[in-house]
């Protein structure tokens, strides 16, 4: 069974222990600025939603990229950037309609969730489970993935 | 089904793979117009800046990768399509019938009708081929005249400025990328690249070019002094390769024009990408969208509708992100506003930031967007999803910058409806 992180916005408490860990997990600082987790506050902090990518079926970055440098890992389902690959065209920032790619001027690079090859350290930090990483078919996966085929370009088959 | 596709660039590939995972074991010609494995343009500037060899630009980087997947990969270049004996005529001779066709030729550079465009040191930067004559052709402090400052000239620009020529740059509108920048946004790249040393003249008409007898080319300019140069790229435009398909009774306009299914006015005969006509999003018409989001979307569609999977394309939405030597700049559909619609714009010249939202009622319709790099993406699923905002709209009038928050407020009271 193929897992995927579950975003539970109710129990986050906005700490952004999970911007931490994922910018030392992947940049080896803990700087939230590097984060590929992103903690957005709404309605003046009174609500806190953690966002990432959510590996989306449809995968428009994949698809738009030049060069084939995003790749789904077939074990954990995740999109990932091949660094050595990348050409820092920013294509796929523009082709994700959810925002979650993110180009980075440092490396000329981009970034986006990996889910750390299937141990994810923002899950893993959450102190209140507000992210927790479970078998897909228990998420609100299919209801994120709803929303990404709304997004879709091409209208359901004729 | 004998699937032929002519043109091997992302939309010829794409929908050879997407027609070899629905129907295996069909039977797949992708004709290549060029010597090399099938590669991506739009990784060419970055040949030329040196961060990638030859083979970064390939699309596909896994040996054997169109063998394993019984996609023939041919080099011929098409000459003639006679759709009634279902035939293609190839230039070096020979010829070669199809069952369903695919026209992926994508589009090729033009040059303005004015004397001394044929000399060879005026290249187009369009082909892997090109690309080695001006790695060739220039070395460090080479002075270098840049023809047109449109999307692609403007990535050749920093390509140009990473080999440490001495560039300058002119172009005939008013402005640098005009039609993916209003005169504010494109004002602003000329002003950081004048910052950072690039001499950029804009409202400036080249009228001839000459070489003169030290092998120097002189560019003659009108009401301006001339300017010297050691090599000109030439980036004036480009338009749809459909030279080949006079006389084969198709429809074309600016480019093969195509119905939501990718299909032109013959039996059998789909188009994608670059030479491709096809819906736009935004205006409900018909229009050529030269760009790589496009040509992989195209060519997705094309290929479901070509393996018999009848789906239609909601069209193309406009869409490019530029780097001009470290700012990078975006734009999204009706970028320049939409008609009977209202507007939202912050602007901060001194640090070069500006956000420019256009809206249609509640439903945001096109974005410009100067040194934004962070959830870009967002502003594609706003405009494509036709999201009503509803209350959030004064959110965004407020303060543009919100549209993430804005974006996950949507997302949520979706989610919520849709959970009720
Ligand atoms: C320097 C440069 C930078 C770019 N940067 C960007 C960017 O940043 N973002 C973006 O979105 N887009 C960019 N583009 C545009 C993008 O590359 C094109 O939109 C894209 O390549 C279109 O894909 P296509 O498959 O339709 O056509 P192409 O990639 O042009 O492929 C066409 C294919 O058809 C073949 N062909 C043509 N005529 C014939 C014939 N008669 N017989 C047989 N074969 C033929 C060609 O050889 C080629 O294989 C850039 C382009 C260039 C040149
Ligand atoms: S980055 Fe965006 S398009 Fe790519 S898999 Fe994630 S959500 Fe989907
Ligand atoms: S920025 Fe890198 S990963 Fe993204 S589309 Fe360009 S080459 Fe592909």
């Amino acid at each position: 069974m193929q897992k995927s992180l579950l975003i539970d916005p109710d129990k986050c408490t906005s700490c952004l222990q999970c911007e931490m860990a994922c910018s030392f997990e992947h940049e080896g600082v803990f700087n939230p600025a590097r984060s590929r987790i992103k903690i957005f506050e709404f309605e003046h902090g009174k609500r806190a939603v953690p966002y990432t990518c959510t590996q989306c079926a449809e995968a428009w970055c994949l698809h738009a990229c030049p060069v084939e440098a995003l790749v789904r890992n077939k074990t954990t389902g995740a999109v990932e950037v091949r660094d050595e690959i990348c050409v820092g065209c920013k294509v796929c920032t523009i082709a994700c309609p959810f925002g979650t790619v993110n180009y980075n001027p440092d490396s000329g690079k981009v970034i986006k969730c990996d889910l750390c090859g299937g141990d994810p350290q923002c899950a893993a930090a959450c102190p209140t489970e507000a992210i927790t990483y479970v078998d897909s078919a228990w998420t609100g996966y299919e209801r994120m993935q709803a929303w990404a085929v709304k997004t879709d370009t091409k209208a359901a088959t004729a | 089904m004998d699937y032929v596709i002519v043109g091997a660039g992302p939309a010829g590939v794409i929908a050879a793979e997407t027609l070899a995972g629905l129907e295996p074991g069909a039977d797949i010609t992708l004709v290549s117009g060029e010597p090399e494995p099938p590669y991506s343009r739009m990784a060419i500037p970055y040949l030329l800046a040196e961060d990638i060899a030859e083979e970064g630009t390939h699309l596909r980087h896994t040996a054997g990768h169109y063998d394993a997947r019984g996609i023939r990969v041919v080099h011929e270049r098409v000459a003639r399509l006679d759709p009634a004996a279902r035939t293609l005529a190839f230039e070096g001779g020979g010829s070669r019938t199809y069952g369903k066709l695919l026209l992926a030729t994508g589009a090729a550079p033009v040059r303005p009708p004015i004397p001394g465009m044929d000399l060879a040191k005026v290249k187009s930067c369009w082909t892997l081929a090109d690309a080695r004559q001006i790695i060739a052709g220039t070395k460090p402090g080479d002075r270098v005249v840049l023809m047109g400052a449109g999307f692609i000239g403007c990535i050749i620009l920093e390509a140009l400025v990473a080999r440490k020529v001495k560039l300058t740059v002119i172009e005939m509108a008013d402005r640098m990328v005009a039609r993916m920048m209003d005169k504010t946004g494109g004002d602003m790249i000329g002003d950081w690249c004048r910052g950072q040393g690039v001499d950029v003249m804009t409202a400036t008409r080249v009228t001839g070019i000459e070489e003169k007898v030290d092998g120097s080319l002189s560019l003659s300019l009108e009401g301006k002094e001339p300017v010297a140069a050691d090599l000109v790229v030439c980036a004036t435009g480009v338009r749809s390769n459909i030279g080949f398909l006079e006389g084969s009774g198709i429809d074309t306009g600016q480019g093969v024009l195509i119905d939501n299914y990718m299909a032109t006015n013959l039996p059998d005969i789909y188009a994608a990408g670059d030479v491709a006509q096809g819906l736009d999003f935004s205006t409900g018409g018909h229009d050529v969208h030269a760009i790589q989001p496009t040509a992989s979307e195209h060519g997705r569609v094309a290929a479901r509708n070509m393996a018999g999977h009848r789906t239609a394309y909601r069209g193309s939405l406009v869409m490019n992100t530029l780097n001009t030597l470290g700012l990078i700049s975006t734009s999204y559909g009706l970028w320049d506003g939409a008609e009977g619609g209202d507007e939202v714009v912050s602007l901060d010249r001194e640090n070069a930031r500006y956000l420019r939202l256009s809206f249609q009622g509640d439903v945001l319709v096109g974005a410009l967007a100067l040194g934004l790099t962070q959830h870009v993406g967002v502003l594609r699923g706003l405009i494509q999803t036709k999201v009503p905002l509803g209350k959030w709209k004064k959110v965004l009038q407020d303060d543009p910058h919100q549209i993430m928050t804005v974006y996950l407020a949507c997302v949520q009271d979706a989610t919520r409806r849709r959970a009720a």
